[in-house]
């Protein structure tokens, strides 16, 4: 039996509508009460100043493990994921071997046990091999423990599949998270495709090709009742249609990165492939959309796409080295730098995005603070001001955009279950 | 013998970048003291001084990942000209294959003691990875698809020779500008040095928002032709295009092609270029090729002059 006393944070709990400064109780692993307490508790911690609010979820992580440790393991990706204030990831499937049957989803729950660091939930593929074009065990992988499905990065190109996906997921009750691009048009892109990418003569990836994906994911929504989660999202077009989308009742979900809502394209006249990311880094018409799509919950959450790489693959030329940034331990700074400073959000919105947003997307019983919900909190210290520094990443990715971004907050105290799991 | 005249010495002083990736980086000024520098060559060798000691004691690396035989003998030649040594490297049997970065390969070379790297990449931007990464000075000897700066340095040296100025002539790049970095360093160079700059090809070959380049965009060369007092015929670049950007060589030739025919609606004195080597019968006829108008022989020469320019200029050793 042992008891905890967040004492005198601001408690932010977007699940229940909360904002308040106040105690928060926790006793064997649960949250007992929000409020005022004077009861004893075996462990003190003073939250003045700070908010307090439930354990980040990112709902878009790559681990690499099985198959690439080089590049990340379930450990080394829990550890950077507390580091960042984060208490559960959801994993992508695109591991070697494919998370596409019941005992690769269990070995990765039975590794992130070991590690005891976040919570970890694996998401199942969509279809065999992430190869687009035969469903994968489905119903088995929902009883080893997988959440939704996606072919991580691979876009579901053929419409037949994602429909058929789509009727057979429903059955579960799961979502189908999609990557939307048009494969034939941003294949050999390496960046968006406008006046940057013609200047420096590198092949563009047109923001129609995520636009259509999406339009068709929609139109499929529709004509089976599924679940479409969009993934990444980050062109105008795309956000206009998922707006239209919700107002029609359609069950359309979708994410976004902070590198998507923050960098624009001009960032690649530096050729610093730590910019090289997808969906690419866009316009500033299209940031825009963006920023507008959180405001009015268009955009359900923000996650990082965590794709860490070992340096040697993202030291090499752009057109070589692969997509993505190692995300886990910036989502938090980047996000309060680019949408709480500039106000486009205020806190209890933000926290939504990273906590109740992508746990209802999830569908686990995780992001948010009632009473007898798992105690899994963050601490935030919303002014400390700090220098973010690839070389002390938990991660085994140092590939960052951010590297050297002067910015202010972040997490201080991470609890799992009730037990300090990080400190600052 | 180590000739530096007056103006080598003026010049020579006055330049202070250390690479040179692109004429997107240069300015007006600095391009013409290329081409000033050049001339000075020029002049030289009409004198018959084609062997200088400027580089002497200097060593040069020709770094060629991308295959190109003309490029490189025109660099290889120019540092011997300048008396410079030369390391040759290819990335064909490297340890490149091996796993090795590029970075690495760049980084062991420049151990050897090089003081200039010359580089010839596929991939946009890998010059700039090296100038970022390595002490000594980076040339680009063609970047993928983004520049291929003393490409156009000749080309423009070559106009300049014969009218003079570039301001205020017309000029037009025909043929696929998407996939041509001698098309994108033309424009970064013409402009500056005040030319008008139309670009020209079927609507599949240009990119997107290229007028924010500051050019201005044609599809259908004959109505253009008569305004023209230069053309430069870029190559169609089979190797490096998607299949199915226009729908047959023949159908190009017949668009696009520099022919006799064609010719006579352009001005008298029109000048055309072609970055070479050329698809004989696709962007040009051997009639127009080797015709009064073609200065084609004259850009090989002076692309000679203009790598011993940027050798010298660029060359961290032997300030005067
Ligand atoms: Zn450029």
């Amino acid at each position: 039996m042992t008891s905890t006393r967040i004492r005198g944070g601001r408690v932010i709990d977007p699940s229940q509508g909360i904002d308040t400064v106040a105690d928060l109780v926790l006793q064997d692993g649960k949250v007992v009460s929000i409020g005022t307490s004077t009861a004893a508790a075996d462990v003190e911690i003073d939250a003045t100043d700070m908010i307090v609010c439930p354990g980040l979820i990112d709902m878009h992580v790559s681990l690499r493990e099985p198959g690439f440790e080089e590049d990340e393991t379930i450990a080394t990706g829990a550890a950077a994921a507390l580091a960042g204030g984060i208490t559960s990831v959801a994993c992508m499937p695109d591991t070697q071997p494919v998370v596409d049957n019941r005992a690769a989803a269990e070995f990765i729950i039975l590794q992130a046990g070991r590690a005891g660091l976040a919570n970890v939930f694996p998401l199942g593929a969509v279809t065999k091999d992430c190869n687009g074009e035969e469903l994968a065990e489905i119903g088995q992988l929902v009883e080893a423990g997988v959440v939704a499905f996606s072919d991580a990065t691979r876009p579901l190109a053929n419409a037949e599949i994602m429909r058929r996906a789509l009727e057979y997921c429903g059955m579960f009750n799961r979502p189908i998270f999609n990557h939307p691009a048009v494969p034939e048009l941003v294949h050999g892109g390496v960046m968006h495709e406008d006046y940057v990418s013609t200047e420096l003569g590198l092949r563009g990836m047109p923001a129609a090709a995520e636009d259509i994906a999406v339009g068709r994911d929609i139109a499929l929504a529709k004509v089976t009742g599924g679940r479409v989660h969009l993934q990444t999202i980050s062109s105008l077009g795309s956000i206009d249609q998922i707006r239209r989308a919700k107002a029609a009742g359609l069950r359309v979900t979708a994410e976004i990165t902070p590198h998507n809502f923050t960098l624009m394209d001009d960032r690649l006249r530096t050729f610093n492939s730590n910019y090289k990311v997808d969906p690419p880094l866009r316009t500033a018409d299209h940031l825009a959309a963006c920023i507008e799509g959180l405001q009015d919950g268009t955009i359900d959450a923000i996650c990082s796409d965590h794709q860490p790489f070992a340096p040697e693959k993202k030291s090499r030329e752009l057109n070589l080295v692969p997509f993505g940034a190692s995300g886990l331990e910036t989502l938090l700074p980047i996000s309060i730098a680019s949408l709480i400073e500039p106000g486009h959000l205020d806190w209890p919105q933000l926290i939504g995005k990273l906590t109740n947003g992508p746990a209802k997307i999830l569908g686990i019983p995780k992001g948010t603070l009632a009473t007898g919900a798992d105690a899994d909190v963050t601490i935030i210290d919303p002014q400390v001001e700090w220098t973010i520094d690839a070389a002390q990443f938990r991660s085994r990715g140092h590939n960052t955009p951010f590297d050297g971004w002067k910015v202010r907050g972040r997490a201080r105290t991470v609890l799992v279950a009730g037990v300090v799991a990080y400190e600052v | 013998m180590n000739f530096v005249t007056d103006t080598d010495n003026s010049i020579k002083k006055r330049w202070t970048k250390r690479h040179l990736l692109g004429l997107e980086y240069l300015s007006a000024d600095e391009i013409t003291m290329i081409l000033d520098q050049a001339a000075e060559f020029k002049r030289l060798a009409a004198q018959g001084e084609t062997k200088l000691g400027l580089l002497r004691g200097t060593v040069v690396a020709n770094l060629f990942f991308e295959p190109s035989t003309r490029t490189r003998t025109s660099f290889g030649l120019a540092a011997k000209r300048l008396s410079a040594d030369i390391v040759e490297f290819s990335a064909a049997g490297s340890s490149l294959v091996k796993g090795e970065t590029f970075i690495d390969t760049a980084r062991n070379i420049e151990a050897m003691g090089v003081d200039q790297v010359v580089v010839r990449h596929s991939t946009p931007g890998a010059p700039h990875l090296l100038a970022q990464n390595l002490n000594t000075s980076v040339l680009n000897a063609g970047d993928g698809t983004h520049e291929h700066p003393t490409q156009a340095l000749l080309d423009i040296f070559t106009i300049r020779e014969h009218r003079g100025t570039l301001q205020g002539l017309t000029v037009a790049l025909v043929g696929d500008i998407s996939h041509s970095r001698v098309a994108r360093s033309n424009i970064w160079g013409l402009t500056k040095l005040g030319a008008r700059v139309i670009v020209c090809g079927p609507a599949t070959l240009i990119p997107q928002h290229v007028e924010k380049l500051g050019v201005e965009v044609a599809t259908d060369l004959d109505k253009i032709l008569p305004e023209l007092d230069c053309i430069n015929l870029l190559r169609i670049q089979f190797e490096r295009q998607r299949s199915g950007l226009f729908p047959s060589i023949a159908e190009y030739a017949h668009l696009f092609g520099m022919n006799g025919e064609r010719l006579k609606t352009a001005k008298d004195d029109v000048m055309i270029l072609a970055p070479g080597p050329i698809n004989r019968g696709v962007e040009i006829t051997p009639d127009v090729a080797d015709g009064g108008h073609s200065v084609i022989l004259d850009q090989v020469t002076n692309g000679l002059l203009i790598r011993m320019a940027c050798l010298y200029l660029l060359n961290p050793k032997n300030s005067p």
